[in-house]
């Protein structure tokens, strides 16, 4: 097969090499640290086998913290090319494959995993179940996102980045456009990843089905769980689309079928629709969870119950049956003539009904309460002014015949970064500030959370809302410099200030998980937020077991009603039973390393190393097939030391008798 | 977790965890009508694209594909004699069932390979035009699927002869029956939309 | 008190930014054509809605997060069991309702307005222009006058312009912002519209789609012209322009940058890239510049393979004939 060694490592470019340097420096330093500290049996045993929700949800948040990074600088870049007119910092090359790795890491590896990550923390202890459905395959699923993510971040040092955006169109992502093997990083790294994210979807799907405690009801189930169910359900909907779309791609580009191609009767514009069934579906499997994690930081810091629950929930599925039915609004301008792009415009501009609804319920939920401002309360404030921009924006783009004035310009990136930032991001933030005891036993510090969150929000608007004006002047998006005369450059460098203002914000944020590791108070209560949900009634940090006993649920926001009828809370030695648990199991990391290495060999074109490779996997799941483990109990004695050590405490409303 | 156990049900729905994986298993398969709906879209496109090549009438042989549908069909239907024989707390009688479906899908398979070979050999490959593409990632996904199938059941198979009928490898028979039925329809598909319609039109 | 610095920061962040955005030339709401101006006014209507929809939030969000926000004095208030309002939660519903039947009609309307010769212009006699998308120039052919120019067109004013978009190699947006909103020209298929310039005066053109490397470039002049001076223009390119020929053609198709050209026939003469059966003009080899080269396909259809190409002069209208034939060889099988 000839391997090309000169062309194997990017090379030429000064950012790229800095890049090639620091990663191999870093990775030395892991290793190093981890030999000198003698933590590899620990990494080992505690995290890469684990099959514990709360740690792979960790694992998963980890992850997108290093994503974020990644795809911030990627922005900053970006930010920092179209500064000035006639910019010559990155070439239009190295631009292009910059916005496509920014676009696809944001999305998929980012925002998609920080989600993932809160849910897999969080929904388990809301329902009060000790653990998902399918343990093994949630880390199975973690390990494959993994994969997926490390594949396409080595691509710009190893082979290529992709270049022909994140949403890949064609012809332009196919070999007779794009004959270097760098786009076959996109349709094989997201591949996998899509794998692990189905599997999520069915995980989680049954286990909020499955496994609720009892009383718990659908309709008494926390709003945060409500949207992780209909996420899942559009996950399972809507990735198999990806992943036949992401198979062609496959196949145009390693066997020269014709799929997408212009010549042999392909048909570019079936990309286009394949890609936008499963992505603007995807927008809302991003939005809906975070829609959750507002629902449940605002009730808690109103001290009211979730307005119109029952509305909510309506909502939620309202907007998950018309994410289905909107995906031609991405290209009105195709020209499938008045009668289409009008059922368009009217499905699209009716996503802001039930959206509306929940805006409003939000606002009501606040009204009468008494709302405390944390700084996870701060994210969920913000949220509302920004992401209504960004919904009015929605609105206007949906009117087919004025998209065709706005569609491919910054106006239309402003808008999907005003959705995407307070909808998604913010969200994010504010789960990981409200949820943070549950995982590490600490709080986030709430002043340095503050300036994290005041450097982001003002960064945010003075980067983004620039570029509803630039668009509305002309300037189309993607293009990696402007001319002098064209008038954009005050708006342009105002932007990038707003960026450096954003990019401090974030790494307030990181200094904030430093100082907070290092030094926060570890002695706080097992509900320091006075909240609402069944996963505050368990210790802080959870347990591994989780639960103790299982809580029996009577009402929506069990756990406020039990503190105040002061019912469940105290746990008799009596009621204490051995607890099945899963075991840990090392497969899944072995499969993320199979998968990595025949995906990589799939990469370049190795057919037959990558089918040698892929024996593994198959050997892999034959492993599986024949594995009986049955798991593991733990003793009374234990559970007993565990509940005694952080009961009973001053200020626990949970109490331990014997 | 599968403390769950309720003896009044069939024996694979029997442990609380082996509900769990049936119900999961009904929701992957949601997620595969999704795949194949997808497939069968592309090629509902691209069915006319013959961009010079071959079409449908050049390549499709009835006769074979009669046999095919025949193989699958039956096969459908001693999986579901298995299952049958499951329920009866008979593993002798289960495996040979099982056995004969197994053989009865490589009969398909082999001669969907056949199909191919031929299809190949009169210059209708995947690389010919956009129709012949769509049509063989259509067959093609519904073949390795089948493919996947026999190997898998091969596994369940060698777990029943060792460990006996017990609620987990009843829970597995049973889903691999599943499995089975859903490739059996979504032949039926393939037949209607691909070969009948492709001889008609 | 956090609350309100943040309040009173994002409503003083809107029109500080307003402002400065008022600095530059806001093309699209600068129309400078009937078709522009369709847009123009959806777009200022639909902004008119939103803009109460906007007050309307940020006012009940400010009012509501002021006023119940917790003080030092309210810390034993108890906020009351709440769990909905069905008039409330009915009144929400119906009013964005109304409000995207507000926005729904003239949406409707204008996208049909906007595939037909805009209004008052029906009696003109439109003149066709192809559009011929390629990496990364735009080509303009005159059918009617048999001309043919490159990164620039001249069209009479007060004239309804009949765009045919196609291209010749990767999916690109035809935009002139000035006259009207864009549509997609692809490979082995055609979209049209119709354009129509109010004064004579000179346009930006651009795509607005990204094609790779050299997309930032892809700009081109439209040069609205009095009837006179598009004519003389018109005559002056027949007397002077050269004939483009078919290998100066697949020359230009390569992924280039290239400046004004101007050719005294059309290159429709040999190949009209907007049928489904004309050869593939792509060339892989060109665009092999950034990192692990991979395999490439030899197509049949490809304008490389010349013998074939012959073949093919000429009857691209009876191309079912052709495959046809093409089916035919394969009966014997």
């Amino acid at each position: 097969m000839g391997i090309k060694w000169d062309e194997f490592f990017i090379t030429g470019d000064p950012l790229i090499l800095g890049a090639q340097i620091s990663i191999a420096l870093t990775m030395i330093g892991i290793v190093f640290g981890l030999t000198y500290l003698k933590k590899w049996n620990w990494l080992w045993t505690e995290w890469i086998t684990t099959v514990d929700h709360k740690r792979i949800g960790i694992m998963y948040i980890i992850s997108a913290v290093l994503m974020f990074f990644r795809g911030g600088v990627d922005g900053l870049l970006m930010k920092a090319q179209t500064s000035r007119p006639e910019m010559e910092f990155l070439s239009s090359q190295h631009y292009n494959e910059i916005f496509t790795t920014h676009g696809v890491i944001m999305i998929l590896f980012m925002a998609m995993p920080f989600l993932i990550g809160l849910m897999n923390v969080v929904v388990p202890l809301q329902i009060g179940a000790r653990d998902v459905a399918f343990p093994q395959l949630n880390a199975l699923s973690f390990w494959l996102f993994f994969s997926g993510a490390m594949l396409f971040n080595i691509s710009f040092v190893i082979g290529g980045s992709p270049d022909a955006g994140w949403t890949s169109y064609f012809p332009l992502a196919g070999k007779e456009f794009s004959p270097s093997i760098a786009n076959n990083y996109y349709a094989i790294a997201l591949q996998i990843a899509g794998i692990g994210t189905l599997m999520t979807g069915i995980n989680f799907i049954v286990t909020i089905l499955k496994m609720r405690t009892k009383g718990m009801t659908l309709m008494r189930m926390p709003m945060f769980t409500w949207t992780t169910l209909i996420t899942s359900v559009i996950i399972i909907a809507a990735f198999p689309i990806f992943t036949v779309a992401l198979a062609l791609m496959t196949f145009d580009r390693l066997f020269g079928t014709h799929f997408f191609t212009v010549s042999g009767g392909g048909m570019d514009m079936l990309w286009a629709n394949l890609f936008w069934l499963w992505g603007h579906p995807e927008v809302y499997i991003v939005a809906l969870p975070a829609f959750g994690i507002f629902s449940e930081v605002i009730a808690t810091f109103s001290r009211k119950s979730l307005f119109g629950y029952k509305s909510m929930v309506y909502a939620i599925v309202g907007i998950a049956l018309l994410s289905m039915l909107v995906w031609v609004h991405h290209f009105y301008t195709m020209g499938s003539g008045p009668a289409v792009n009008s059922f368009f415009s009217i499905t699209t501009m009716l996503i802001a009904v039930p959206t509306g609804i929940k805006m409003f319920n939000w606002l009501f939920t606040m009204r009468k309460g008494r709302i405390k401002m944390t700084t996870a309360m701060l994210w969920s404030l913000a949220f509302v002014p920004c992401f209504t921009i960004g919904g009015v924006t929605g609105v206007m783009l949906a009117m087919g015949a004025a998209d065709y004035q706005y569609h491919n310009t910054l106006f239309l990136v402003a808008h999907f970064h005003y959705v995407l930032i307070p909808g998604v991001v913010f969200a994010v933030f504010a789960g990981l500030y409200y949820w943070w005891p549950k995982m590490f036993g600490h709080l986030l510090n709430e002043k340095l959370g503050k300036w994290h969150f005041w450097l982001f929000v003002i960064g945010f608007n003075v980067t983004f809302m620039p570029m509803f004006f630039l668009g509305l002047s002309g300037a189309a998006r993607r293009t990696y410099t402007f001319s002098a005369e064209s008038g954009f450059a005050p708006l342009f460098l105002l932007s990038a200030m707003g960026s450096i203002v954003l990019a401090a914000g974030f790494a307030v944020f990181c200094y904030n998980i430093y100082w907070s590791l290092r030094y926060a108070d570890r002695n706080i209560s097992s509900d320091p937020w006075d909240a609402r949900t069944l996963e505050w009634a368990t210790a802080t940090p959870v347990q591994h077991y989780n639960f103790a006993k299982l809580p029996e649920v009577k009402s929506l926001d069990a756990f406020w009603f039990m503190k105040k009828n002061n019912e469940g809370l105290t746990l008799k030695d009596s009621e204490i039973e051995e607890i099945h648990m899963p075991s840990n199991s090392g497969q899944p990391f072995i499969m993320c390393v199979l998968f990595g290495i025949s995906g990589f060999f799939l990469v370049f074109e190795w057919s037959i190393a990558a089918a040698v490779a892929a024996l593994g996997i198959f050997a892999g799941l034959i492993y599986r097939s024949f594995d009986y483990n049955d798991g593991y109990h733990i003793p009374v004695d234990e559970v007993r030391e565990t509940e005694l050590s952080w009961r009973n405490k001053k200020g626990e409303a949970h109490k331990h008798v014997s | 977790m599968s403390a769950n156990v309720n003896t009044s049900l069939p024996l694979e729905y029997q442990s609380g965890q082996s509900r769990m994986n049936i119900l999961g298993f009904w929701i992957f398969l949601g997620a595969e009508i999704a795949l194949f709906a997808t497939l069968f879209g592309v090629y509902a496109v691209l069915s006319g694209r013959y961009a010079g090549g071959p079409t449908h009438q050049d390549i499709i042989m009835i006769r074979e594909v009669m046999i095919q549908t025949i193989l699958l069909l039956t096969s459908s239907f001693t999986c579901g004699l298995a299952i049958f024989e499951m329920r009866r707390g008979n593993k002798n009688e289960l495996i040979m069932w099982l056995v004969i479906t197994l053989l009865l899908g490589a009969g398909f398979l082999y001669m969907e390979i056949n199909e191919f070979i031929h299809y190949v050999h009169i210059g209708a490959s995947m690389q010919t035009s956009a129709f012949l593409s769509s049509l063989f990632v259509l067959l093609g996904t519904h073949g390795a699927h089948v493919t996947f199938g026999i190997g898998w059941a091969i596994l369940v198979i060698i777990q029943l002869i060792k460990r006996g009928l017990t609620s987990v490898t009843a829970r597995k028979v049973f889903i691999i029956g599943l499995y089975w039925h859903f490739l059996d329809v979504v032949w039926i598909f393939i037949f209607t939309f691909v070969y009948l319609k492709g001889l008609v039109l | 008190m956090k609350s309100t610095r943040f309040v009173v920061l994002i409503i003083a962040l809107i029109p500080m930014i307003f402002l400065t955005g008022c600095e530059t030339n806001m093309v699209v709401f600068e129309p400078q054509g009937p078709v522009a101006r369709t847009i123009t006014d959806l777009i200022n209507w639909s902004l008119a809605w939103m803009l109460l929809v906007v007050v309307v939030v940020f006012s009940l969000f400010g009012y509501i997060v002021w006023k119940y926000r917790e003080r030092p004095d309210n810390m034993d208030y108890e906020p009351p069991e709440e769990h909905g309002s069905t008039v409330l939660e009915i009144i929400w519903t119906a009013i964005p309702i109304l409000i995207v039947i507000a926005l729904t009609i003239p949406t409707v309307q204008a996208l049909y307005d906007l595939e037909e010769v805009p209004e008052g212009y029906e009696d003109k006699e439109p003149i066709t222009i192809h559009v011929t998308a390629a990496d990364w120039k735009w080509i303009f052919s005159y059918p009617e006058q048999g001309i043919e120019t490159v990164n620039y067109a001249n069209i009479p004013e007060d004239t309804p312009i009949h765009f045919k978009l196609t291209s010749a190699s990767t999916m690109q947006s035809f935009w002139i912002p000035a006259l009207g909103g864009q549509k997609y020209a692809m490979a082995k298929m055609e979209t049209e519209m119709y354009l129509v310039a109010d004064n004579p005066g000179s346009y930006v053109g651009k795509n607005s789609n990204f094609n790779g490397r050299g997309y930032a470039g892809m700009e081109f002049e439209v040069l609205a012209q009095t009837h006179e001076d598009f004519n003389q223009w018109i005559t002056d390119v027949k007397e002077t322009a050269p004939e483009l020929t078919e290998e100066e053609y697949e020359e230009l198709l390569k992924p280039t940058h290239l400046g004004r050209l101007t050719y005294a026939n059309t290159h429709l003469e040999w190949v009209d890239h907007a049928n489904m059966h004309s050869k593939t003009y792509t060339n892989p080899e060109l665009y092999r510049y950034h990192g692990y080269q991979g395999k490439t396909f030899e197509e049949e259809d490809n304008y490389r393979n010349k013998e074939t190409n012959l073949e093919h002069n000429g009857h691209h209208s009876d191309e079912d004939d052709e495959h046809e034939g093409h089916g035919g060889e394969h009966d014997g099988h």
